[in-house]
């Protein structure tokens, strides 16, 4: 017999997400992704200033904090046709490069490692052999059985308090915890200095960019940090090598820690490389500009389409096939929610049908969730680390390729596995490295551009309103740490007439569309086995390998007219 | 207690090895080691405060923020100082589990906990803006808040309801002290909120067993005392009438005042030009961008459009005119919230617009005045 359970909240991510599911004979038979909060930000942002538009925009999400700024402003320069100084994307890279490093790495430590790793059973490990584990897996510097002793001694002292405090009635003890107690030592420990690293290495953002959560330094037409090796109050020698440092930083915990944890995790959780896999479709936008063309030209990550998992046959992106679908959600359309509209004849009125809350369950054969069902090609799709990694595996991308390569070999498994939970979590570790490598290669071209005597970082031509035509549109598309983001503007008479995101987690978070095709977390779940369902941490497993952010995925799409595309891809 | 010694034998942890972790603690904050008993002892009672954070309609950008706390560090602050109970996005339980640790700690704390409130809460289509485990986040706010020894709003968002309630705000957005005004709420806006000012009000309740001294707009005066523009480390261009006129042009490269290019530090209460950001490495217009004003209630209506000058300011700067640039702009600010509320001021953004006219009307008077 079915018996339906809820997981709400949905912890250890960012925002508000409940699932809701069916369990027959210990595995899952049907399940519901229901986003819990909406904001209405793009009717917020209409009849003000589209240089002001980044700043609204990038309160979408304080996690993937620099994302929707970058959307916005390229959004916005699409639409008035501004072409920005080599120096500001070089910037703008590199900060989009640390926030994916910086993400990724929070994500594995801090938002996904406690489905795996048994925080009590590190209090009966041997520090001995936690130091030999550690030692025989990486060079990593600290790895002596006293360090080990330490960390087991105050995780022990703060156990013993009884207030368990974040840990309080985590999964420990759970039968699908695997790790022997040296393995949850070493992730405790790793887990408390990701902890310090990743706070240290996003202070390039600070560096750069003022601050960190939401750096303030994005301009339409270029960035806000002045370049001058002569100056003290722009980038100079000096700042330079501070980032360096940072990168370095960071570049060793990735090659000494991360990847090496994942390495040696897998194996205790191999059968995860067959569960989770959903659709098995993918779609990246492709991102990281590298030539003088700059954006959207010279794309270091390359965008694509995969269907049904095919790696022989890599589609280019069109963007006029994606269309969403309210079938499912909390919002009505004109002529009638069977129908599904391309972003820019997307429609406002929004009208919450569910529950009165308090509730138990939601109306899950009717609309029950904040968020709408995009779909390409009218496809469920998968975004994030994992599509960008098989799009460039298959087209042959030299560093992704020979990373894959790698890890597959280490684990004695073929490409197959990537279609799952596990590959999903290795996908984004593998990014993480390639990326860290990669964002010397962008500081290097802005200092070699520097040492040409150009200190340039804005286009001032399109600064005042007064040159812009009385009617623009344009969008801007971004590879985010969590997958494909694009955002639409349109301007009349030098303000916001329209605004519309389509985010990454809008596509993994989707509802069914209406020919009741479940989006990518639902169809994930099912068959996943569930040991116990009143402690059903495999859900969180496969919910936190796509590292869901609600707060992003809630928009409202507004009327938008009948626009032809502008950009010069998709 | 012996409760405290039987979960150190449960867990294989020999007295003798803890007195080791506890002299090592003394060591590394360089006490005598004669304290070592006394740090056991207060290690044994434990008293760290619990705590319980609630997100509502917010970006996470105040959490975010919490996790590069420095002084102390996260992990020290989660291991040593607070017991944090319940916070969706770092804590290992979810759903019914996650539901449980929240109702244990407000069951064995009442009225002792501290509630830490991140995000706006919607009271529009009756709460279903935003829901955790069914429940809308009014019955949360006011269930969890409501048994609260003490409320903590941190940014913009919890404080004024910020971003959500900008107009027309679309949900009913409202900050923590408009759903539960007989309580004592300590703001902390800014967006996000910044850490250090965080450490600093737990620090202060701690130490001193009470709120710190508040302004008119519940923020603490040892972080919101002082205006940005009068500890500004680019004030002496302002007062030399040098400006950025251009985006990277050689004032901007130079450091000279933002003012011309929307600075609303002259607006503006924070202490962003002493703390800064990042344990202390920069903030907004040490790195070429003005100042926003995320700290002021209401800022995505009163201190918008971005890039557009503070009225009624003469071109060159001298000391009377910059303290007027500041008591207009905090004028209308001011005067928008206390006359209509963050409620009505959200859903009228018409009012925003005549009480900056108003405010403009009574400043151009004063300046004929004076003149």
């Amino acid at each position: 017999m079915a018996n339906k359970i809820v997981v709400d909240p949905v912890t250890r991510i960012e925002g508000h997400l409940r699932i809701e599911a069916t369990i027959e004979n210990g595995v899952i038979t049907d399940a519901w992704s229901s986003a819990t909060m909406f904001r209405g930000v793009e009717t917020i942002l209409k009849n003000r200033d589209p240089r002001d538009a980044w700043y609204y925009t990038q309160r979408f999400c304080g996690v993937c904090t620099t994302v929707h700024s970058l959307a916005s402003i390229r959004a916005v320069e699409n639409a008035l046709n501004i072409q920005i100084p080599f120096n500001a994307e070089m910037i703008r890279n590199v900060i989009m490069g640390i926030q994916n490093v910086q993400d990724h790495m929070i994500h594995f430590y801090h938002l996904h490692a406690l489905d795996w790793v048994d925080v009590v059973s590190a209090l009966s490990a041997d520090p001995k052999k936690t130091a030999a584990l550690q030692q025989s897996i990486s060079p990593w510097k600290y790895s002596s059985e006293k360090y080990f002793q330490g960390i087991q001694n105050r995780v022990g002292a703060f156990v013993s308090t009884g207030k368990l405090g974040p840990f309080t009635n985590g999964y420990w003890g759970h039968p699908a915890m695997k790790l022997p107690p040296e393995a949850n030592l070493m992730a405790v420990a790793h887990y408390l200095e990701a902890l310090h690293v990743q706070k240290e290495i996003i202070k390039i953002q600070a560096i750069l960019g003022s601050k960190n959560p939401h750096p303030q330094t994005f301009l339409v037409g270029g960035m806000s940090i002045p370049v001058d090796p002569n100056s003290q109050n722009a980038i100079n020698a000096d700042k330079i090598a501070q980032i360096r440092q940072y990168i370095a930083m960071a570049r060793e915990f990735v090659e000494q820690v991360y990847i090496p944890d994942v390495l040696a995790v897998a194996p205790f959780y191999l059968e995860w490389a067959g569960i989770g896999g959903g659709h098995r479709n993918y779609l990246s936008v492709g991102d990281f500009p590298e030539g003088r063309r700059g954006y959207p030209d010279d794309f270091w990550m390359p965008a694509g389409v995969i269907m049904d998992g095919d790696l022989s046959n890599v589609m280019p992106v069109d963007q006029q096939k994606i269309t969403e679908y309210v079938t499912h959600s909390w919002y009505e359309y004109s002529g009638g929610d069977g129908v599904g509209k391309h972003p820019y004849e997307g429609e406002t009125n929004w009208k919450y049908t569910g529950p009165k809350p308090p509730y138990d369950f939601l109306d899950t054969d009717n609309k029950y969730s904040w968020v709408k069902a995009p779909r390409y090609d009218d496809k469920p799709m998968e975004v994030g680390p994992l599509s960008r990694m098989l799009v460039a595996y298959a087209l042959g991308h030299k560093e992704v390729t020979d990373t894959v390569n790698l890890v597959l070999g280490k684990l004695g498994v073929g490409p197959e596995v990537l279609f799952s939970t596990l590959g999903r979590t290795a996908a984004r570790a593998v990014e993480t490295l390639i990326m860290i490598n990669k964002m010397s290669d962008w500081l290097d071209a802005l200092v070699a551009n520097m040492k040409t005597g150009d200190y340039a970082i804005h286009n001032n031509e399109k600064w005042d309103p007064s040159t812009w035509p009385s009617n623009a549109r344009g969008f801007g598309f971004h590879e985010a740490p969590r997958g494909a983001l694009g955002h639409w503007v349109i301007i009349e008479n030098r303000n916001i007439k329209n605004y519309q995101a389509v985010v990454p987690t809008t596509w993994n978070a989707s509802p069914r569309d209406p020919a009741g095709v479940r989006g990518q977390y639902e169809e994930s779940l099912i068959g996943t086995p569930i040991a116990d369902p009143e402690r059903p941490l495999e859900i969180l497993r496969t919910m936190h390998s796509f590292d869901p952010c609600m707060a992003c995925a809630v928009h409202l799409y507004d009327e938008g007219g009948n626009l032809v595309s502008k950009a010069k891809i998709l | 207690m012996s409760n405290f010694k039987e979960m150190l034998a449960a867990h294989n942890i020999s007295r003798r090895s803890f007195l080791k972790y506890c002299s090592a603690l003394g060591a590394m904050m360089a006490v005598p080691a004669a304290m070592t008993p006394r740090i056991a002892a207060a290690l044994e009672s434990d008293n760290r405060p619990p705590v319980i954070w609630l997100e509502f309609q917010s970006c996470t950008g105040d959490t975010m923020s919490m996790l590069l706390a420095n002084r102390p560090s996260v992990g020290e602050l989660i291991l040593d100082h607070i017991s944090l109970d319940y916070h969706e996005t770092v804590m290992a339980a979810a759903g019914d589990q996650a539901e449980a640790s929240k109702y244990a700690t407000m069951e064995k704390y009442k009225g002792q906990y501290i509630c830490i409130v991140e995000g706006s809460i919607p009271v529009g289509a009756d709460g279903a803006f935003c829901t955790t485990a069914g429940k809308s986040a009014i019955d949360i706010m006011k269930h969890v808040g409501g048994n609260a020894g003490v409320i903590i709003a941190v940014g913009s968002c919890s404080s004024y309801g910020g971003l959500p309630a900008a107009y027309p705000n679309p949900t009913g957005a409202v900050g923590v002290s408009d759903l539960l005004p007989g309580k004592t709420v300590i703001n902390l806006p800014g967006c996000p909120m910044n850490v250090d000012n965080l450490t600093g009000t737990i620090v202060h309740y701690l130490t001193f067993g009470s709120a710190p001294a508040m302004d008119r707009f519940g923020r603490p005066k040892f972080a919101y005392g002082k205006r940005i523009h009068d500890n500004c480390e680019r004030r002496g261009h302002f007062d030399a009438g040098q400006y950025v006129e251009n985006w990277g042009d050689s004032g901007h490269r130079e450091g000279w005042c933002l003012y011309k290019m929307g600075c609303k530090g002259p607006a503006s209460f924070h202490n962003c030009p002493t703390l800064r950001w990042n344990e202390g490495l920069s903030w907004p217009v040490m790195a070429g961008h003005g100042c926003v004003g995320c700290s002021e209630p209401g800022f995505f209506d009163t201190m918008m459009p971005m890039y557009g000058r503070l009225p009624n300011v003469p071109g060159f700067g001298v000391e009377s005119s910059a303290l007027r640039i500041g008591g207009t702009i905090v004028g209308a600010s001011a005067a928008v919230f206390a006359t209509h509320g963050a409620v009505t001021l959200a859903r009228n953004w018409k009012q925003v617009r005549e009480a900056k006219e108003e405010t403009r009307e009574i400043t151009k008077e004063t300046t004929d005045a004076e003149e």
